[in-house]
């Protein structure tokens, strides 16, 4: 029974690192959450009691300009994961600062976005249901990108340090993933919020 | 083939306590944290049980006035709340802590750090929920502990409704605690996936390691949606939102509807780890291999799925319209094909065998019995005409306590019984453990068997006081007489443990022959389980090292 040759080393099973499975577990985890959430604001799209609509108040303008920028800086960050993961420290922080950058740039649009809706419209979380799953499903999907600025600022900073080298890139990569994951949850947000809700919003007077 | 370390007993190492209590709060050790959540279940069941006692006391009597109609609500409120979450979640928890790295040949679970943090966010959300005692009165005329049942229905946990904080630590205690069970549904995943020893295919992984995988997906994909519903309640209590408000608009089974599609995949992630602890016991004290095993793995997957599609079996009357009800009924239906395959395995597996009667093979038949008998008040239960009669009464209580005491317990039991001599290195006393079988089949029958008569009988459950003209006060004596029996039972369960800690007969390695990797370390196992990691080749490496004239490797299983 025992002189068994196989070690861990040429053992033919397959498995997958225990950052990946981790990261993949965590992402399914978010997408169950946020799918309430999404539920929720497509059950009560058209059911606010009194104004304002979406379509009174949704401009859609800057919104759109904000998602060009957060889906743009899932392109700059598989371009820095890819230059680290070659060596090529300098294109690694360079492209990731553009992904910091332009992350921010879509926070900074959505805190102007709600300043607005605030100030000029008098829309708030209890003002009516439109409001109350307005700000708490674009509000959880902002709070999520202001979490992957941080995990990034933080590689960013460790790596101009010196702490982040190529044989890092299988986990620096897992949180390109988690930043993937905040970008299509956005899709799903932008759909359903700016591109089907926008006009549902006229059902009660 | 099959390669099995060597191993060093550690039982007689002696310490001075403050180095035992600061290694076990500082511990990331996978069977340090799985022993905390199962001692810290036994606790909160015992606290629980208390609750469910004082009921059967005010019950007992019709027109009894030993306990207030708003101490009652927070009694039966805190008594599902804590047996749910502060009890079933951490003992099974607990238990695939610790046994799962050692199933598979593990040093320790993917994330040690990660794990020791789940049970401390666990603790802190069972603190939370019991800290309402002492932090929710101060406004006059609120509940001092949650009493909004433990499916909290919305909009009747709103603020106007339900006012002072007691609600409010109802969500934030569960959400603290899901938490914890979140990360330790990650760290599952990756460990089973990632982690097992040279040779240990999915194929060869112990069943219960199988349901433990299946859990871990069940809660990644249904406890969020819990977090989120409560999150929302949680905005409307406090930030004034609409989610749940229906002056406002909001709907008033919206929250039903999110609570039932966790809360009833919840009673599958609690039953499943029961099925895999008596996937073990079975075929060891059977002197057989598991019927089915292909099959046993299917219908756990299966079940996984149909139980994301039964939710509104809940809500039957709440009027959804004959089109949805007949639908949830037939998926209800559909639960009962993969767990009958489950249960004829498991038959198949005791016919013919060579069965030992110890205590844990015991509760394992006892959780076959009673189990069935559950299930079958349930799919009584998916009828909807019969569901419209008896939903609400105590025949539904009647049903899950089956379920969860009869079948849960049971097998929790069996588990405890088959596997403390691994975490301890001594063996439970089998003269007592057979003595807290019977106490416990007894009690149980009397307390839960008589609620189903009642139930027809027409005695809504969640009520604290009744008319002597009903015909009720009878079969509510019958019930709160098995309590005695229950607590005897349990009791004398601590009594044992506490005897077999001190003078234990030891148990050596492997006590009961059996052939999954946790019997080739020693008992209790080293700090690193395996002194070398292991190598397997069939389901049942130890038969194989036993028997390396006949293994099992050799037929490729």
């Amino acid at each position: 029974m025992s002189a068994a040759p196989v070690s861990i080393l040429t053992d033919p099973i397959a498995r997958p690192s225990r950052g990946k499975v981790g990261m993949a577990s965590l992402i399914l985890m978010e997408s169950c959450f946020f799918a309430t959430f999404v539920v929720a604001y497509l059950f009560y799209i058209g059911k606010s009691a009194t104004g304002p609509q979406p379509k009174d108040v949704l401009d859609l303008g800057p919104v759109i300009v904000n998602s060009i920028a957060l889906f743009s800086s899932s392109y700059t960050a598989i371009r820095s994961f890819r230059s680290l993961a070659t060596g090529a420290i300098r294109a690694f922080q360079g492209w990731l600062l553009l992904t910091i950058l332009l992350g921010g740039y879509f926070i900074v649009g959505t805190g102007m976005e709600w300043y607005g809706l605030i100030t000029k419209h008098g829309l708030t979380i209890t003002t009516n249901l439109f409001g109350t799953t307005f700000y708490s499903l674009v509000g959880f999907h902002a709070f999520h990108v202001i979490v992957g600025l941080v995990c990034l600022t933080g590689i960013l900073l460790l790596s101009l340090r010196g702490h982040v080298k190529k044989s890092d890139a299988g986990r620096v990569e897992l949180v390109g993933w988690y930043w993937h994951f905040v970008d299509a949850v956005w899709v799903v947000v932008f759909t359903v919020v700016y591109l089907v809700g926008r006009d549902g919003g006229t059902l009660t007077p | 083939m099959t390669t099995l370390p060597a191993t060093t007993d550690r039982m007689d190492e002696r310490r001075p306590w403050t180095a035992i209590v600061h290694e076990w709060a500082t511990t990331v050790d996978h069977k340090k944290l799985g022993i905390m959540y199962v001692v810290t279940g036994i606790i909160f069941l015992v606290v629980a049980g208390l609750e469910g006692s004082a009921m059967r006391a005010q019950l007992t009597f019709a027109e009894n006035k030993l306990i207030s109609p708003e101490v009652f609500n927070q009694l039966f409120t805190m008594h599902g709340t804590t047996m749910v979450f502060l009890v079933g979640m951490p003992v099974l928890l607990g238990m695939a802590n610790f046994l799962v790295p050692l199933q598979i040949g593990a040093r320790d679970m993917a994330f040690p750090r990660l794990n020791a943090f789940g049970f401390w966010l666990f603790l802190l959300g069972s603190i939370l929920l019991y800290f309402s005692y002492l932090g929710a009165p101060g406004l006059d005329g609120a509940a001092a502990a949650p009493d909004v049942g433990w499916f909290a229905y919305a909009p009747l946990t709103e603020r106007p409704f339900s006012r002072g904080n007691s609600t409010d630590y109802w969500i934030l205690g569960i959400m603290v605690g899901g938490f914890g069970s979140m990360t330790t549904a990650i760290n599952l995943l990756a460990t089973t996936l990632s982690m097992r020893c040279p040779g240990m295919t999915l194929m060869r992984m112990p069943l219960l390691t199988w349901m433990m995988l299946v859990v871990a997906i069940l809660i990644l994909t249904v406890m969020p949606v819990l977090t989120a519903a409560q999150v929302m309640l949680l905005f409307d209590r406090s930030l004034g939102a609409h989610f749940f408000d229906t002056q406002n608009g909001g709907d008033a089974v919206f929250w039903q509807h999110l609570f039932w599609f966790f809360g009833h995949p919840e009673v599958y992630i609690l039953i499943l780890p029961g099925f895999g602890f008596i996937s073990e016991v079975i075929p060891v004290f059977s002197r057989k291999v598991i019927f089915g095993y292909p099959l046993m793995v299917a219908a756990t997957v299966a079940i996984m799925f149909i139980s994301l599609g039964v939710w509104a079996h809940h809500m039957f009357v709440v009027g959804l319209g004959p089109f949805l009800n007949s639908l949830f009924a037939a998926t209800t239906f559909l639960v009962s094909i993969p767990t009958g395959i489950k249960v004829f395995n498991w038959l198949a597996t005791l016919w013919g065998g060579h069965i030992r009667f110890t205590a844990s093979m015991m509760f394992a038949l006892g959780f076959l019995a009673m189990f069935v008998l559950g299930g079958l008040t349930g799919i009584m239960l998916a009828v909807v005409p019969f569901d419209w009669q008896l939903s609400d009464s105590y025949f539904v209580v009647g049903h899950f306590h089956y379920v969860l005491i009869g079948g849960l317990l049971n097998a929790i039991f069996a588990g405890l019984f088959f596997w403390f001599p691994k975490a301890t290195g001594r063996l439970l006393s089998e003269t007592m453990g057979k003595w807290s079988f019977w106490l416990l089949q007894i009690g149980f029958t009397l307390t839960f068997g008589p609620m189903h008569i009642s139930g027809i009988l027409g005695m809504p459950r969640r009520i604290a006081y009744y008319e002597a003209d009903r015909g009720w006060e009878i079969w509510n004596q019958v019930s709160s007489i098995g309590v005695i029996f229950q607590i005897l039972a349990v009791g004398l369960f601590a009594w044992n443990v506490i005897v077999s800690l001190r003078s234990g007969r030891r148990a050596g390695n492997d006590p009961w022959d059996a052939w999954t990797l946790e019997w080739a370390t020693t008992s209790p196992p080293p700090e690193h389980n395996f002194d070398t990691i292991p190598v397997v080749g069939s389901r049942r490496p130890l038969w194989d090292s036993k028997h390396p004239d006949d293994p099992d490797s050799s037929y490729g299983a």
